[in-house]
């Protein structure tokens, strides 16, 4: 099959809106997930540590 | 610091560099005549030179053991040096290029490698690659093992990005004073420097990957994704816009891939994700962890960074062809560009308006302590960059802006004003930790350092504004008979004196470098002197890592 410029561009036209729509979909309800709460809750305080030693 | 390495990665250590050696010897040796034999001198001088230090400490006992219960740390401190030394460097050739556009009668040196032509990617690269790039892995290591509370998974591969890398930089500046340049912005070095890149680059994501696998926190920190994307992305864009074949193995040339306006588009998809991912996304990695940690407050809202996250990774990607408004490149590519510049803002703002909401009931700190100032003001202007890119993306105002100063003040508001800015806030924030001391030698100096910078900043800016648009107007104002009203000389006498102001804002920032290069060295010799004067000898003070209190 011989793949078009203008083959190309139509594809880019149409399914470029649904997969860059359905991709920020996807980031805002993994954010917003309630159940990952606990978990970005923990990454963001854990940063402020003092320890300075890895983990066991 | 060799002798931290362990007997067999030294051994490793010497393998990779007699390799090195020979590469450069065959250099040499098939490029006769051609620059390329003076890069494969270079290789050789570099690698045997590290060679012989690498054999001054190959006997000494094996490091304890008690090292894999702390971080390793001896990387990021050579790089914090090394970005420091690019930074005077680049900078003081920036200064240089800057006076030669307002006295083009300075060229005193009455030879081809002083040239502007040939300085000004010494000044790019330097800047760009010689202090931020150094800064960037020298952070990233820092951050990464701290956020995920595990330690590099070994020594040796480390030390091979930072001087690996550091050798692209050298090949890199030396060729341009030699005259060679690929002639595509930001990835000017020839065939074998990028050859070389793409290996270091490649160890580099690996220390990434397999440090993540050992880490002890279940989630991994935004700061990392940024670091991760930065270090991946520039891999995949490096190498499809360096597609070239050599003229041949013995010679520097290379001829791209690509041609007409499938290389331009190619080469500013290039350009246009280098500024995002290597200008922007290491930086805001960076930021994630130095404001808040500096701070001593979390992040505002952790929800939102992801949210940018995925917003400037997906986006920036489609942003490049804003760069070729009216030209061959096809009207909908165009226009697609300018779109996607536009909604960047979005992303964009989150993470700015982020990083001043975690401020937001820690003013008073930020007054007290240049360091954070540095952090707040970079924020600052990256929310002001961002949103004058993508209003310069917009194609009636490229129309204007296009190949005007406006440009070069843009760029330079995002890479002085955001990019460096936060580069110095988080390296003082760092050095204290690195050195283990309870601050930086002077915070005098900092305060100093702070005011030069910024003031260097908006002088040159509004230099630039000033200058961009008198020009722009100027090339598009047409007299009574419909032709244009100005000559392109016209034009030039009229910048003269802005070109002035722009010299004297990039001195200022440089001499801002130079007290941050200074104040950085008398913490080292601080450190050197307290460790001297420690009864125990040169036992480090872990108790005090990272303990070093803000605000001081």
């Amino acid at each position: 099959m011989e793949i078009e410029h203008n083959s190309v561009v139509a594809f880019a036209k149409s399914w470029g809106l649904f997969y860059l729509i359905a991709l920020a979909a996807g980031v805002v309800i993994y954010a917003l997930w309630p159940g990952n709460r606990k978990r970005f809750d923990r990454a963001k305080k854990s940063i402020l540590d003092k320890d300075d030693r890895p983990g066991d | 610091m060799i002798s931290g390495l362990t007997v067999s990665e030294r051994h490793l250590a010497l393998f990779v560099l007699g390799a090195l050696a020979l590469t450069g010897l065959a250099m040499a040796v098939a490029g006769r005549g051609d620059p390329l034999a003076v890069h494969g001198y270079i290789v050789l001088v570099f690698s045997v030179g590290l060679g012989f230090a690498v054999l001054s400490a190959l006997f000494d006992p094996e490091p304890p053991e008690s090292r894999l219960s702390e971080y390793y740390d001896d990387p990021t401190r050579a790089g914090i040096i090394l970005s420091l030394a690019w930074a005077v460097a680049g900078m003081f050739v920036g200064v240089w290029v800057a006076a030669l556009l307002a006295w083009p009668e300075l060229t005193f040196v009455d030879s081809a490698w002083a040239s502007f032509g040939r300085l000004r990617p010494v000044h790019t690269s330097g800047v760009i690659f010689g202090f931020g790039g150094n800064a960037l892995i020298a952070t990233s290591f820092h951050v990464l093992q701290r956020t995920c509370r595990a330690r590099l998974p070994g020594q040796f591969a480390p030390w091979f990005v930072l001087i690996g890398y550091n050798l692209f930089c050298l090949i890199a500046a030396t060729g341009y004073l030699m005259g060679m340049t690929q002639s595509k912005e930001y990835a000017e070095p020839e065939w074998y420097a990028d050859l070389w890149l793409v290996v270091v680059w490649v160890v580099y994501f690996l220390i990434y990957i397999r440090t993540l696998q050992r880490r002890k926190e279940p989630h991994i920190y935004v700061a990392n994704w940024y670091y991760m994307a930065f270090i991946l992305v520039v891999a995949v864009l490096h190498i499809v816009n360096n597609l070239a074949v050599p003229v041949s193995f013995g010679h520097a040339k290379s001829y791209s891939l690509f041609s007409g306006v499938q290389d331009a588009m190619t080469q500013w998809w290039y350009g246009h994700n280098a500024v995002a991912f290597f200008l922007t996304a290491g930086f805001l990695g960076m930021m994630y962890y130095y404001l808040p940690k500096r701070a001593e407050r979390p992040i505002f809202s952790y929800r939102l960074s992801i949210i940018s996250f995925w917003g400037i990774t997906f986006m920036y990607m489609w942003a490049g062809a804003h760069h070729l408004h009216y030209t061959a490149l096809p009207q909908w590519v165009q226009t697609l560009g300018m779109t996607f510049s536009i909604v960047l803002l979005v992303p964009s703002w989150a993470s700015a308006g982020n990083a001043l909401a975690t401020l937001n009931g820690a003013w008073h700190k930020v007054r007290d302590d240049a360091t954070l100032r540095f952090m707040m003001v970079a924020a600052v202007f990256y929310g002001l960059s961002t949103f004058e890119g993508s209003f310069m993306a917009i194609r009636a105002v490229n129309s204007l802006s296009h190949y005007t100063d406006w440009t070069v003040g843009h760029v330079h508001a995002g890479a002085l004003g955001w990019v460096a800015m936060i580069t110095f806030g988080s390296l003082y924030a760092l050095v204290p930790w690195m050195w283990k001391q309870e601050r930086m030698y002077s915070p005098k100096l900092i305060e100093l350092h702070f005011w030069l910078a910024l003031a260097g900043t908006v002088v040159y800016v509004f230099a630039m504004w000033n200058s961009g648009i008198i020009q722009g107007l100027m090339w598009r104002t047409y007299n009574d008979s419909g032709t244009l009203a100005y000559s392109f000389i016209d034009s030039l006498v009229a910048m003269h004196p802005y070109y002035i102001a722009r010299a004297f804002g990039g001195l200022l920032f440089l001499c801002g470098a130079v007290v941050c290069a200074f104040n950085v060295w008398m913490t080292i010799r601080m450190a050197r002197r307290a460790r001297a004067a420690e009864p125990a000898g040169d036992v480090p003070l872990y108790g005090k890592a990272g303990a070093a209190p803000a605000g001081e």
